[in-house]
């Protein structure tokens, strides 16, 4: 007996971007809807920044030399809570089971969960940036275009490292804790790089060559942990 | 070409062997239920089935190719015990999104057409949290058949569910089977996965105690096959 046919199929090679954007729209949506990280997370960003701006006397210049840092500091922290969420959401109901016994590879999923997770990070990151800029008297738009693209480079790294170790560590009893642990030191070369180049940006200060390496730095580790992670997804989420 | 070949597969949990060589095929438009005693070993078989794990050793093949295949995943529908649905999400928009992850062509006409299906067309932009339970189990059923799968794997399918949707789904297998799809299901109601039934497998405590047709005996005393093949029952005073 042959197996009956199902409903027309679309071609596989086609689905990959269309089923990553359906991933991205339902995690969007969902979140949209119970605003669980997205909440949190603005709370805890403005939180930090409040507290940095009183540990810190923000009118003084070695306070806005580090203020790129302490700007990725709130994100990266901030970032964690919704990273924390990603894969997590998945385990209500046993969701993660039917997304992996779908005709889904583990990259499309992967990619989809860090295009959700880029996109509300970004916007908490955006919220945060007038806060900063009247906390530590910085005039931030100057090189407006220049520090969205930098944000944009460092938080798609946070978010390409963070979605791969959210779903490494979504059975554990101790995620919200692990993930930051196991983050945070692979991040560091990002961070770095984001930090650098963030400074000088929100004051206003000339784009040097050192700046140029950290640039190459950043875009290099975007593109390096991309792939790995691309590549590895599918080891992490099948056992 | 068999929908569903197993062969000597293993399963360990650390060193603990969960499955021991187990080998068995199942026909095109066969319905197996897989029985035994919790721990014996059906959600972890089932789970490979549906490529969710893999085997220790041994080989799973379904549709001739491996379970893990993409192509091969187009074709298998799988009812866990989760609903694998989304809370904050409406009936429709978790159809749909099944639909589209399957590649279904027309995903809001598939997607219809299984809440008519079920009965659940009225509430379709009802959030599944709000949904009770019967109605949850009725949409999970809508999800493992939207992309019309020739293999069902149902781990304990009548678990929880009221009669309306025990009804709907014995109605949906009986329809599949009719149809020529292949349907493996485990579970502890004996009755009801006795009467939808063409073979029987069952194990005991991760070995393959019994496989082959099911007799009429089995379906007269539904704990013959127990008391045949199955672990002696202890008794306590």
């Amino acid at each position: 007996m042959n197996p009956p046919a199902g409903p027309p199929m679309k071609a596989p090679h086609l689905s990959f971007f269309r089923q990553a954007s359906t991933v991205a729209w339902k995690d969007l949506r969902s979140e949209l809807r119970t605003k669980e990280a997205l909440n949190a997370s603005f709370a805890f960003a403005l939180v930090i920044l409040l507290l940095f701006s009183i540990a810190f006397e923000p009118t003084e210049d070695e306070t806005r030399q580090i203020s790129g840092g302490l700007l990725w500091l709130v994100f990266a922290f901030a970032g964690a809570l919704i990273l924390n969420r990603s894969f997590a959401r998945e385990l209500a109901n046993d969701c993660l089971d039917a997304l992996i016994a779908a005709p889904m590879s583990g990259a499309a999923l992967f990619l989809g969960k860090t295009l959700a997770n880029f996109v509300l990070l970004s916007a908490v990151e955006f919220v945060c940036l007038p806060v900063f800029g009247v906390l530590y008297n910085v005039s931030w738009t100057h090189q407006f275009w220049p520090l969205a693209g930098v944000i944009a480079l460092g938080t798609w790294g946070l978010t390409v490292v963070g979605t791969v170790f959210s779903a490494l560590t979504v059975n554990l009893r101790l995620r919200e804790l692990m993930l930051p642990m196991l983050v945070y030191p692979i991040l560091i070369p990002c961070l770095l790089a984001a930090m650098q180049l963030t400074g000088p940006l929100v004051l206003g200060d000339p784009y040097t060559a050192e700046l140029s390496q950290m640039l190459r730095l950043l875009v290099a580790f975007d593109v390096i942990f991309s792939a790995l992670s691309l590549a590895l997804i599918e080891t992490v989420m099948v056992r | 070409m068999k929908p569903v070949e197993i062969a000597g597969v293993w399963k360990f949990y650390g060193d603990f062997p969960a499955l021991r060589d187990i080998t068995f095929d199942v026909e095109p438009g066969a319905s197996m239920a897989l029985l035994g005693r919790n721990g014996a070993g059906k959600t972890t078989l089932l789970r490979m089935l549906a490529g969710l794990s893999r085997p220790g050793r041994g080989t799973i093949r379904i549709c001739g190719t491996d379970a893990r295949d993409r192509m091969t995943r187009r074709s298998i529908g799988i009812l866990g015990h989760g609903i694998s649905l989304y809370e904050e999400l409406s009936a429709i928009e978790n159809l749909r999104l099944f639909a589209r992850i399957y590649g279904v062509e027309d995903a809001d006409a598939a997607a219809s057409e299984w809440l008519e299906r079920t009965g659940l067309e009225k509430v379709r932009d009802g959030l599944v949290r709000e949904f009770s339970r019967g109605m949850r189990q009725r949409l999970a059923v809508a999800r493992a058949f939207l992309h019309s799968p020739s293999v069902l794997l149902l781990d304990e399918p009548f678990t929880a569910l009221d009669d309306r949707a025990i009804a709907l789904l014995q109605s949906l297998l009986r329809d599949a089977i009719a149809e020529g799809r292949t349907v493996v299901l485990s579970t502890h109601q004996l009755r009801e996965a006795l009467e939808l039934a063409t073979h029987v497998a069952l194990l005991v405590r991760g070995r393959l105690a019994y496989t082959g047709e099911r007799t009429g005996e089995m379906l007269e005393d539904t704990g013959w096959l127990y008391r045949q093949y199955g672990e002696p029952q202890s008794v306590t005073a």
